[in-house]
């Protein structure tokens, strides 16, 4: 099963490496990581996807909250969230491809961001599954280079992650 | 008062209450090593090899419980340590490593004697620092002795660029009294709807069976594990970490389960329906096959660690908490309900334990003529009423040791488990002697163990710390011999080696005395002699018989009901269970 860890954790150098450390020490599969400075500066937020059974997914959560830095931690697939991804995708066009290019963006509420006689580029949020979709609807040979955040993703309801 | 980073450091040490630590010197602590000069309170001991240093701290942590301080250089003072330190990690030992480094300036530049300290010793700290700021020093070594001796304990490392300990550079010194974490809050109590659970299929057991490991000795839950198990009338079975935490000679106790356990303690486990785990890791030597552990039981465990629980063997009943208050928790509730345990349902469980201790697995061969490891072993215990600390190398001796000297205190019997460090004996002993100077310390080794930290017997002489070092000398790697003969058709591949050093002579050249014994007979006078040596170390080299074997054995890939023994049993072995 897919599940996306949200975790809270000393915004210390060396944080980072203590949880990919943690991952291919113990060989657990790392799908996408992301992280970013809080509010609060002394806070980092992580957000993690990684795949397995409930038995690893325990021994996940339990080894990453036993790093001294982890303050705290949640798995969101465990309740309603929402998750989302940003994507950066460059593609070369031609007279005949943009306004084909621009009617998938539309449809895909993405945003054509760059503009130059032969190529875009497209920013587009959204679940991960979507942005693979665009990708998938795109002319093969026109793809230049994708960029993509990985995923991040919070709770809904008026809970949240914090001290 | 304004005292420079060198100077914080040692005073920071002496606040703590630090008696002793072992270190190297080096061109990164030498401003460390200048304020230690200045002060004689904190007392330095000077190694032979950073990896004793770290060992000898240990040693000296599991024989007090008090954590073990380490002063290393940077680079290979650093990397020379990662073994010792991994071992303390293994076997959650309470240990402080302050490590020097290249000036801040210059870390990332390859500088002379450069290591990334902090990313390779990573994997096996509980944590570690950089400290940055000179001002923050006090604090960090605060946060780094709270952080090794609470929850689950084990080492913490503090690496220190030497601008931080520039002595021109002078700030303002106070040791924090008490540091608090937001990140890290270990719990102490158990949870009480779940000790409630637990004491319902505890209490309704047909075929209970206590496992108490390690967590117990670090814990300090000794008293408490000793009267629930008297309380409750339950056999108990030890992990080799948990050895001596409950009187090996009393006659709940199964000894030491697990592959070189003893036949009643993995049977039981194996029959068993109801097993309390307490403070102890179902390791991979412990359970065998995960497949065949204990196919009838459900198990409750008690860990302060979270992350031990359910890790390898799915438990039914989990309580995050310190043995010794979960303990406390369960006899008070014990004694306050009405509920007993069955008499009769345990009568005739421990009829059928009491035919499997009837095979008498650790018996062996008396009158071969040769010297028998296991004969030592006991004689070592008669020599020294069984008050000894006994520390040990890693090897066919370390399982002797273990099923031979009943320990009956915690904190006597001290080996590496986790890692299985050859080399850690002697360090381990010196750690050992100067915590406890007047108690009997022997060292357990082997003729290629001892050879992985001899250097040491130099240490021993300098400081004094008169040692006992009991060679089991096969003229072979026993262990790797024993599963060679076992899995290999005999092939002893490189298990032996065509050159020993005379032992004898070996410890003269250090200063020490040496006996050889060759003759059964001459063991116990042998020893008697050695320990009525109290200022001496004393190398006793035994040539024991080269064959022998640690029974009895699970081999890899088996259950606990399909033990390896040395005599063929008779009918308990064979007996079918419903
Ligand atoms: C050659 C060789 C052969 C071996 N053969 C055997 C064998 O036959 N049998 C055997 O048992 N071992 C054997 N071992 C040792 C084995 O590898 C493990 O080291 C050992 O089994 C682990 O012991 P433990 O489960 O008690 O855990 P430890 O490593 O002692 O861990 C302690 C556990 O207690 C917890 N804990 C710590 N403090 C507390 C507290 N205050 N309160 C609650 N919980 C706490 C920790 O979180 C941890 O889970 C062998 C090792 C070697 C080198
Ligand atoms: C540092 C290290 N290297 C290798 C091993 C693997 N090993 C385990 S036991 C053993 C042989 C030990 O021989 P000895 O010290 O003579 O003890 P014996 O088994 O003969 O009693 C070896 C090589 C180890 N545990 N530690
Ligand atoms: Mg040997």
């Amino acid at each position: 099963m897919r599940h996306i860890i949200s975790i809270l954790i000393e915004n210390e150098s060396g944080a980072l490496s203590r949880v990919a450390g943690l991952f291919s020490a113990r060989g657990y599969n790392i799908e996408s990581l992301t992280v970013a400075p809080t509010e609060d500066p002394s806070l980092s937020r992580m957000t993690l996807v990684t795949r397995g059974n409930d038995n690893i997914i325990e021994q996940i959560t339990k080894q990453l909250n036993k790093l001294i830095d982890v303050v705290r931690l949640i798995d969101l697939a465990d309740a309603p969230h929402i998750e989302r991804e940003l994507m950066l995708v460059k593609i070369k066009t031609t007279m005949e491809t943009r306004e084909e290019v621009k009617r998938m963006t539309d449809i895909f509420r993405g945003q054509i961001i760059d503009v130059t006689p032969t190529s875009y580029v497209v920013e587009m949020t959204g679940h991960s599954s979507k942005l693979d979709a665009f990708i998938r609807g795109l002319a093969e040979d026109s793809v230049i280079e994708v960029v993509r955040s990985g995923t991040t993703g919070i709770s809904r309801g008026e809970k949240g992650l914090h001290l | 008062m304004e005292l420079s980073g060198g100077h914080i450091l040692v005073q920071c040490l002496k606040d703590e209450g630090v008696e002793f630590v072992f270190g190297y010197p080096g061109g990164a602590v030498l401003h460390i090593y200048d304020a230690i000069f200045h002060q004689d309170d904190v007392k330095h001991i000077l190694v032979r090899h950073e990896q004793a240093a770290a060992h000898a701290a240990d040693g000296y942590a599991r024989a007090t419980g008090k954590p073990g301080v380490v002063l290393v250089t940077s680079g290979p003072g650093a990397t020379n340590a990662v073994t010792g330190i991994a071992t303390a990690y293994m076997d959650s030992i309470p240990m402080v490593i302050l490590s020097g480094q290249v000036p801040s300036p210059v870390i990332g530049s390859d500088a002379f004697q450069e290591v990334d300290t902090v990313g390779i010793t990573r994997p096996c700290v509980k944590h570690n620092f950089l400290v940055k700021d000179v001002h923050q020093l006090a604090e960090t070594i605060k946060k780094a002795f709270y952080i090794a001796t609470s929850g689950r304990p084990g080492p913490v490392l503090v690496d220190i660029p030497k601008d931080i300990t520039d002595p021109n550079i002078k700030v303002p010194y106070k040791y924090p009294k008490k540091v608090s974490l937001r990140s890290y809050n270990p719990v102490v109590h158990g949870h009480k709807g779940q000790i409630k659970r637990a004491i319902e299929v505890l209490l309704s057991a047909q075929r209970p069976i206590i496992y108490s490991g390690g967590g117990v000795v670090l814990g300090e839950g000794h008293k408490e594990l000793i009267e629930l198990t008297r309380l409750l009338g339950y056999p108990i079975t030890q992990t080799l970490m948990g050895l001596g935490a409950y009187p090996a000679p009393d006659k709940q106790n199964l000894g030491m389960l697990g592959m070189h356990g003893t036949y009643e303690a993995n049977m039981a486990m194996h029959e068993s329906d109801v097993i309390l785990a307490v403070g102890a890791r179902f390791d991979d030597r412990v359970t065998g096959k995960l497949a065949e552990f204990c196919p009838y039981a459900k198990i409750i465990h008690i860990d302060v660690d979270p992350s031990s629980i359910s890790k390898t063997v799915r438990v039914d009943i989990p309580i995050v908490g310190e043995v010794k208050y979960v303990l406390t928790q369960m006899i008070e509730l014990i004694e306050d309900g009405k509920e007993k345990p069955s008499k009769t349902a345990l009568a005739s469980w421990w009829q059928l334990i009491d035919s499997w201790r009837a095979v008498n697995c650790l018996d062996y061969d008396r009158t071969s003529g040769f010297i028998k490891p296991q004969f030592v072993i006991e004689q070592l215990y008669e020599a020294t009423q069984g008050n000894a600390f006994v520390t040990s190398d890693v090897g066919q001796h370390q399982m002797y040791a273990a099923q031979y000297y009943s320990f009956d205190k915690p904190r006597r019997w001290i080996n590496s488990g986790g890692l299985g460090t050859m080399g850690f004996g002697l360090p381990a002993a010196i750690g050992v002697k100067l915590a406890h100077p007047d108690a009997d310390v022997a060292c357990v080794t082997g003729e290629a163990s001892i050879q992985m930290c001899i250097q040491e017997l130099s240490t021993a002489l300098q400081y004094n710390t008169p040692v006992k070092i009991i060679n089991l000398n096969n003229r072979y790697m026993g262990m790797v011999r024993q599963w060679q003969e076992f899995s290999y058709q005999s092939r002893y591949s490189q298990s032996y080696m065509d050159t020993l050093p005379e032992f004898v002579k070996l410890a003269e050249a250090y200063g020490h005395v040496g006996m050889r014994i060759e003759k059964p007979e001459d063991v116990r006078p042998a020893l008697q002699e050695a320990f009525a040596l109290k200022d001496r170390t004393v190398f006793l080299d035994f040539m024991t018989d080269r064959t022998e074997n640690v029974y009895p054995m699970i081999e890899a890939g088996k259950g606990h009901h399909d033990m390896k023994l040395r005599v063929a049993p008779g009918t308990p072995m064979d007996r079918e269970l419903s």
